[in-house]
C-alpha cells in the first residue's frame, strides 16, 4: 500500500493509536522511514456575544511525524479580548454607580440593566508542544507543556501520558498526569473577600477614596496549583465503530476567586445596600466521566460524546455533544454541530445577599457557576484540496439560559430579569496545509 | 426449562461477540480515516473547550482540565 506524501498527521495520530491502514509496523519499518512533511493547521475565529464580550482567536498548529510514529506537534494561539463583563451586582430600578476593577474612574449602570463591566481588554499568547512516540513494543509515551500568558495571567503546564495496546491495537489503555501552575496579578490589585466597594462618591477627597480603595486591596499576585490525572481506555467496537471512556480526576489548590466580581448585599424592598467583592474556596477536587464514540457511516462520520462532571462545589453538569458529517461529493462535506449543556449551581452561588443575614464563608454572584442550561447549533463546510490541504468554515449560535436555583427574589428584584440569557455567534475559517 | 435454554444460547451469543470485538487489520479501512480519528479536528477541539472553559463552570473531559483564568 502506497503512503500518500502528504499523509495526514492527524491520520498518523490515528494510527498510534490504532494501526496504520492495516499494514503491520513491519512492513513500514521494510520501506524505510515513514517521515512527513511538515503540517500545519490554521484557524481564525471570533467569538461575539450581544452587548457583552468580542473575542478573535487565532492558531497555527504544526505537527510532523518523523518516521516510526515519532510524532512531534505544537501550537501557537494569540486572541484579543474586549468588551463588557457580568459583574455580579443585581440590576436595580434605578440608575447605579460602580468603582472600576483598577480604583480609577467609575462606571454607570442605568435603571432595570444587568451591570456589566465594560473594561476588559486582553491580549493572550499561548504556546505548547508534545511529543509522542513508542517506546516498548506495544507502549508509548507522550509529553509536553504549554505556557499561557495574558496581562494579568501567567499558566504554565507540563504532561505525561503512558499508552499500551492490546488485542492487535483494538484496544488501547492510557493514564497521564498533567501539572499546571496559574499565577494572577490583577490590575488593581486581588480584592479582599467581603470588602465593601467604596464609591467615590462618598468621599470628601480623591486622596480619602484611594486611601479607602486600596484599603480593599491585597497586596502582591497569587496563584493556583491543578493536578489532573486521566484514565482512558479506546476500544474498537467493530469496522465501522470506535469509543473512547475517560475518566478525569482534578485536583485544585489556590486562588481561584474572580477579582472583577462581586454581590449586591440587598435590604428587603430589594434595593441595594452594599456591594461586596466575592470569595470563593481555595480548594476544589473535579470528576469527569467522558464518554465518545465515532460511527464511520457510507457517507460520512457520526461524532457523539457525553461527559458527567461533578466537583466538591457541588457544580454537576451534563454535555452532550454530536457532530454529524455528511459528504457531500468526494472533497466537500458539510458538519452540522448540536451541543447541550446543563450544570447545577455550586453551593456557594448566591445571586445576592441578604441585608442583615451573617456572611457565608464564601460566596459568588457569578452566574457561570450558577445554575444553567446551555446550547450551540452550528454547521461547518469543509472543503478537501489537493495533497491533504483543506479550507473549512464554521458557523455556530450559543446561547447560555441562566436559571433561578430556588432563591426568593425580594421586592424590586422580582420585577427585574435577575438571570438574563447571553448570545453568542462563533465563525472560523481554517485552513490546513 | 425452554427459556433457559434461550437464555443459555443468548449468554453465549452475548459473550462471543464481546470476544469479537475489535477488526482484523485488514478490516480497518473506515477506521484509518482521517475523519474518524479521535483526535480529528483537534484545532476547533482546542477553540471550543478555550470558548466553554471561560463561560462555564465545569471543563475537561476529552483532554486535561488544566489550569487557566477564565475570568472573563
Amino acid at each position: 500500500m502506497q503512503l500518500s506524501r502528504k499523509k495526514n498527521i492527524a491520520g498518523a495520530l490515528a494510527a498510534a493509536t490504532c494501526s496504520l491502514l492495516g499494514q503491520p509496523a513491519m512492513a513500514q519499518e521494510a520501506q524505510g522511514s515513514s517521515e512527513t512533511p511538515w503540517q500545519f493547521d490554521t484557524a481564525l475565529l471570533y467569538y461575539g456575544e450581544t452587548d457583552r464580550v468580542t473575542a478573535v482567536e487565532g492558531v497555527v498548529g504544526v505537527s510532523k511525524d518523523f518516521g516510526d510514529e515519532h510524532i512531534f506537534s505544537g501550537k501557537l494561539v494569540l486572541d484579543g479580548l474586549t468588551g463588557a463583563s457580568a459583574t455580579g451586582a443585581v440590576p436595580q430600578p434605578y440608575a447605579q454607580t460602580f468603582t472600576r476593577p483598577s480604583g480609577n474612574g467609575e462606571y454607570q449602570i442605568g435603571a432595570g440593566e444587568t451591570p456589566l463591566d465594560d473594561t476588559f481588554r486582553d491580549t493572550r499568547v499561548q504556546i505548547n508542544g508534545q511529543w509522542t512516540q513508542p517506546i516498548w513494543n506495544d507502549y508509548r509515551i507522550s509529553t509536553g507543556g504549554q505556557l499561557s500568558k495574558e496581562y494579568d495571567y501567567l499558566s504554565v503546564s507540563v504532561n505525561g501520558s503512558l499508552a499500551r495496546d492490546f488485542n492487535q491495537r483494538n484496544t488501547t489503555v492510557s493514564a497521564g498526569l498533567s501539572y499546571a501552575f496559574d499565577s494572577i496579578d490583577p490590575e488593581g490589585g486581588r480584592p479582599v473577600g467581603f470588602s465593601s466597594m467604596p464609591l467615590r462618591g462618598n468621599y470628601a477627597s480623591d486622596d480619602s477614596f484611594r486611601q479607602a480603595f486600596d484599603a480593599t486591596r491585597q497586596d502582591g499576585s497569587d496563584s493556583k496549583n491543578t493536578l489532573d490525572l486521566m484514565l482512558g481506555l479506546t476500544q474498537v467496537i467493530n469496522r465501522r465503530t470506535i469509543m473512547q471512556f475517560n475518566y478525569g480526576l482534578s485536583l485544585v489548590d489556590g486562588y481561584m476567586t474572580d477579582p472583577f466580581k462581586m454581590l449586591s448585599v440587598v435590604d428587603d424592598g430589594g434595593i441595594t445596600s452594599d456591594l461586596l467583592y466575592e470569595q470563593r474556596p481555595d480548594s476544589r477536587v473535579k470528576h469527569n466521566f467522558y464518554w465518545q464514540t465515532k460511527y464511520a457511516m457510507d457517507n460520512g462520520v457520526a461524532d457523539v460524546s457525553y461527559r458527567f462532571s461533578t466537583d466538591d462545589w457541588d457544580i454537576h453538569s451534563h454535555t452532550l455533544d454530536s457532530k454529524l458529517r455528511f459528504d457531500l461529493s468526494d472533497n466537500t462535506y458539510i458538519q452540522p454541530h448540536f451541543r447541550y449543556y446543563q450544570q447545577s449551581a455550586a453551593e456557594f452561588y448566591r445571586p445576592y445577599l441578604m441585608q442583615g443575614d451573617a456572611l457565608p464563608d464564601f460566596a459568588s454572584a457569578d452566574y457561570r457557576i450558577g445554575e444553567m442550561t446551555a446550547y450551540t447549533l452550528g454547521l461547518k463546510y469543509g472543503i478537501l484540496l489537493k495533497e491533504g490541504r483543506e479550507l473549512a468554515f464554521r458557523l455556530e449560535y450559543y446561547q447560555q439560559d441562566p436559571k433561578n436555583a430556588g432563591f426568593e427574589a425580594p421586592g424590586v428584584l422580582q420585577d427585574l430579569d435577575l438571570y438574563p440569557s447571553v448570545k453568542a455567534v462563533i465563525a472560523q475559517v481554517s485552513y490546513r496545509f | 426449562m425452554r427459556i433457559k435454554k434461550l437464555f443459555l444460547v443468548g449468554l453465549a451469543l452475548q459473550l462471543s461477540a464481546c470476544a469479537s470485538l475489535g477488526v482484523q487489520p485488514w478490516e480497518r479501512d473506515l477506521l484509518a480515516k482521517e475523519e474518524m480519528s479521535l483526535s480529528a479536528d483537534a484545532v476547533d477541539a482546542g477553540l471550543d473547550d478555550h470558548i466553554y472553559f471561560s463561560k462555564e463552570g465545569t471543563s475537561g473531559g476529552r483532554a486535561f482540565a488544566g489550569g487557566g483564568c477564565g475570568c472573563n
